[in-house]
């Protein structure tokens, strides 16, 4: 029974799902938007259970010493002060403000800024024309950059074409059958889910 | 080794070196890059000019401080443009740390509508933004069938039911539109949840490296307007801009995104020269 019941549970509400997406009744809409409401409510538990996990991988790392475990005193100060600065000062909090204006918002900008750094030596030392589909790539590459150039002359029309018909055509099909080869995919795991074929979710079984 | 595989092999700290030279003294040097604007980004203006007053739109605005240079300036052009015409926007901001910053952008888009348009707005009545709930496809799905759901009150914990604009505003279909900006793959919930699911309207403002993924939606009529990147700001702002106007941010920012993009395309072609003449001198051996 400790097998059967999950398993019973999880087919009779992928199920549902399933069929309720095309039964536009009240009652159908009803039960679907329970069923959401209680979606929402296991997800915050599931968020209170990764907040716990940080706080125990954190301590455990101060504990042991572990290399960099400085970094782990910074988590956990981010992590109780932040909600302490809202709870007692609401949004308008000074500290809180200034936390998320100075601190949060410059490091998120800096590590996404240093992508360019990345894309740059990536792009010298991995754009090689060593092959055919290498140099399509490479040159598919060029033309998207070169695409709103201003010293391009008279070249830029024509290249700026190209580059719309590389994003609208080679680019699309490309997209299109991995999208379609994912979406296959999904309909084969749920179905696999549903039927109880796949139970890893039910741990190791 | 000669000079073409010391070019080869060029220590990556100088390339860090040349490429942040670039930046600082493109931002100085003021040049226009004439823009051509794309069906896409314009078919998102045409449909903004095409609300009337007191009409609603749902902007989501999905992405983290980290995105925030690329995705801003679209978020101040668009909602500056619905604002000043008297549409509603309802926000709501479905990334982790993305609502500190949207409530922000919101002020001070407020302020520059009041100052360049002279429209006074108020909270509540014009715009509302009702925040940051986890899971956004949970959150996505269960707005498409009532705001309330998902959020009972606003950002400022103001029941949604006392907030004048949201009165008779139950979910997707009582909007026009929704015009989301996002720098995260969650675009796919709001693909498959609200325009699958519910039909609305979906238009998207994404970063330049994910915008060249999402065409085939564009294509098949779930997108009915792309923008990617600096550069879909930038034709966005082309496109509200007057005859004597300063470029907008994007348009500014386009300049160094060109050098930045000439300074990656010679350092490409100084590789691949340094390993044709490196491969030719070692099959002559």
């Amino acid at each position: 029974m400790k097998r059967e019941i999950p398993l019973m549970i999880v087919f009779v509400t992928g199920l549902f799902m399933a069929v309720q997406f095309f039964v536009p009744h009240s009652k159908s809409e009803f039960v679907y938007e329970f069923v959401m409401e209680w979606t929402i409510i296991i997800g915050i538990f599931a968020l209170a259970l990764g907040i716990w996990s940080i706080v125990r991988v954190s301590a455990n790392k101060i504990k042991r010493r572990a290399e960099n475990w400085q970094y782990a005193i910074i988590i956990l100060a981010g992590l109780i002060s932040m909600p302490i600065f809202a709870l007692t000062g609401g949004l308008e909090s000074y500290m809180w403000r200034h936390f998320f204006n100075y601190i949060i918002m410059p490091l998120h900008a800096t590590m996404f800024s240093l992508l360019a750094f990345f894309i740059a030596s990536a792009a010298f030392r991995a754009f090689r024309a060593h092959s055919l589909l290498a140099s399509v790539l490479l040159f598919s590459a060029i033309i998207i950059m070169l695409r709103f150039n201003p010293f391009l002359g008279f070249l830029g029309e024509p290249i700026g074409d190209l580059a719309a018909w590389i994003l609208n055509v080679p680019n699309m099909a490309a997209k299109r059958a991995i999208i379609i080869g994912i979406g296959l995919g999904m309909v084969g795991t749920a179905l696999k889910v549903i039927l109880g074929i796949e139970r890893t979710y039910m741990g190791s079984d | 080794m000669n000079i073409f595989e010391k070019i080869a092999k060029l220590d990556r700290r100088w390339i860090y070196l040349i490429l942040a030279a670039v930046v600082v003294i493109t931002i100085l040097v003021k040049f226009e890059s004439p823009l051509r604007v794309n069906p896409e980004v314009r078919s998102i203006f045409n449909f903004v000019e095409g609300l009337e007053e007191d009409q609603y739109i749902h902007f989501a605005m999905d992405y983290d401080p980290g995105s925030m240079a690329e995705l801003h300036p679209m978020t101040y052009a668009i909602m500056e443009q619905t604002l000043a015409k008297g549409v509603k926007i309802i926000i709501t901001a479905l990334s982790p740390n993305g609502p500190g910053m949207a409530e922000s952008a919101m002020l001070e888009i407020m302020d520059s509508v009041r100052v360049k348009y002279g429209r006074e707005l108020i909270y509540g009545e014009d715009v509302v933004f009702l925040g940051y709930k986890a899971y956004p496809g949970i959150v996505i799905l269960s707005m498409g069938q009532n705001y309330r759901l998902s959020f009972p009150s606003d950002y400022y914990n103001t029941s949604t039911d006392s907030i004048p604009m949201m009165d008779g505003i139950i979910n997707y279909d009582n909007v026009e539109g929704i015009i989301l900006i996002t720098g995260t793959s969650g675009i796919d919930f709001w693909l498959a949840y609200a325009n699958g699911r519910y039909n609305a309207r979906l238009a998207a403002g994404l970063t330049g490296v994910s915008a060249a993924d999402y065409y085939p939606y564009l294509r098949s009529g779930q997108l009915f307007g792309l923008m990617g990147g600096m550069l879909g700001a930038a034709e966005y702002e082309t496109l509200l801009r007057e005859p004597g106007d300063k470029p907008g941010p994007a348009m500014e920012a386009m300049r160094v995104q060109v050098w930045a993009h000439i300074t990656i395309i010679i350092f490409i072609l100084i590789g691949n020269i340094g390993y044709f003449v490196s491969k030719r001198k070692g099959g002559m051996r």
